[in-house]
């Protein structure tokens, strides 16, 4: 009681913040200074048609190396704390798949991986990029995990797959200080013209490692969580 | 005008919430009311970055490159949010790992039961 | 067209936050984590009415659907009791 009682003292407390937050807030009505320069510049500097992935790339790449290294050390821990005991074979036996499942997840999951790699290679032309394509590729193996649970994933295939592209990722950036202005640059590979496929320097091909990594982590996770054996 | 709604309703779910994570004893429903919080904190992020009258910051041949000063929005918050989201992933993804462990060991999600840290 | 989309934002707040009330009280733990995907989904839609798609595709796969997966992992090992 004195405890719900607490808890709600402190909400309110912070919704008087919230409130004069929320009143005080007047929207610009006209782009601030560093977003000028974006909308101005991206173009010409790294030309790609998609201002976000380019300032996800290029502009604050190093932002983007600090994430993905905090994916790989989650995908880590979560194997580690998660290692394959001695309890094996003591699940409850599990029932065979519907016939639906098994012949819809036979048509759809070359569609679903097909569209993962459609949106992060196409990153910098239309909305999408390496991490909604991973996420997309981590959701068509989570399909083949439900059609066969007792089907059994090479955990090595998925960490080759990672830390290969993970190197690719930063060898990518370390011939940028060795061939052009600096590390992660994008010049490269020649910009191109704006809104053809094989345009704006690096950028496809390093979204294309981001995502294969970041979709090879997701699906180990995955794999991780669905091994455990039932307690 | 949509982006003062959209700031109240992040700050509603955050509120929400803060109060599901602190008033709840089964690990699991705070990992959920956690969740919910995350979602409401990167709606008040992306609300905050939207202008009256404009489109998303991608050119193409509705958009050229010539007025694009004039008609799109701030793009710096969206990549911000794009990065908070997939790392809460992760956060939660380990949150779930530990209350799985900790379930194998005394067979109770309740968190009270833990009590070994307490004096 | 813009009043629509206004009327539109007003209605899916709504239910937001409908949603997000059920996803912390409910009894059945089942239901409060598909009310926690549901709050990720109207989120999702909320991202592209503010003009940020990006958002909006990172939103609704990895928040709505890959933490949906990860919590019902967990829960089918947890057949235990789920107090409060």
């Amino acid at each position: 009681m004195i405890k719900r009682f607490t808890v709600l003292l402190l909400l309110a407390g912070l919704a008087t913040i919230f409130v004069s937050l929320a009143l005080g807030y007047v929207p610009d009505s006209s782009l601030n200074y560093s977003a000028l320069y974006y909308a101005d510049n991206t173009v010409s500097d790294t030309g790609a048609a998609n201002i976000v992935t380019a300032i996800i790339v290029t502009y604050r790449g190093l932002d983007t190396l600090g994430e993905v290294t905090v994916l790989f050390l989650t995908a880590a821990i979560v194997g580690l704390v998660l290692k394959r005991g001695a309890k094996a074979g003591k699940g409850k036996p599990m029932l065979a798949s519907g016939e639906l499942l098994c012949t819809g997840s036979g048509l759809l999951v070359p569609l679903i991986l097909l569209l993962g790699v459609y949106v992060f290679v196409n990153g910098h032309l239309t909305p999408g990029g390496g991490f909604q394509g991973g996420a997309i590729l981590a959701s068509g193996i989570m399909l083949v995990l439900l059609t066969n649970p007792m089907r059994h994933f090479s955990h090595r295939l998925i960490a080759v797959i990672e830390s290969v592209s993970g190197l690719a990722f930063i060898t990518v950036g370390i011939l940028g200080i060795i061939l052009a202005a600096g590390f992660l640059d994008n010049s490269l590979l020649p910009k191109g013209t704006l809104g053809e496929l094989f345009s704006a320097g690096t950028i496809p091909v390093v979204y294309s490692f981001i995502g294969l990594k970041v979709g090879a982590e997701f699906s180990s996770m995955l794999v991780n969580l669905s091994e455990t054996e039932g307690s | 005008m949509i982006a003062t709604i959209a700031i109240a309703a992040g700050f509603g779910l955050i509120l929400i919430g803060l109060y599901g994570a602190l008033t709840n004893r089964n690990m699991l429903r705070m990992i959920v009311a956690f969740t919910v919080a995350n979602t409401g904190v990167n709606l008040v992020l992306v609300a905050v970055g939207h202008m009256f009258g404009r489109t998303a910051p991608i050119l193409d041949s509705v958009v050229p490159v010539s007025e694009a000063a004039s008609r799109i929005i701030d793009p710096v918050p969206q990549a911000l949010v794009l990065t908070a989201i997939v790392i809460g992933l992760g956060v939660t993804a380990l949150m779930l790992a530990y209350v799985y462990r900790l379930y194998q060991t005394k067979h109770t999600l309740d968190i009270a039961k833990y009590s070994e840290l307490k004096w | 067209m813009s009043t629509l989309l206004l009327g539109m934002s007003v209605v899916l707040v709504i239910a937001m936050i409908v949603t997000a009330l059920v996803a912390i009280s409910e009894r059945r733990l089942s239901i409060a984590i598909l009310s926690a995907g549901l709050v990720s989904l109207i989120a999702s839609v909320l991202f592209l009415l503010l003009a940020a798609p990006d958002v909006a595709m990172t939103e609704a796969a990895i928040g709505s659907a890959l933490t949906t997966f990860l919590f019902f992992f967990v829960l089918g090992r947890v057949r235990g009791e789920s107090d409060d």
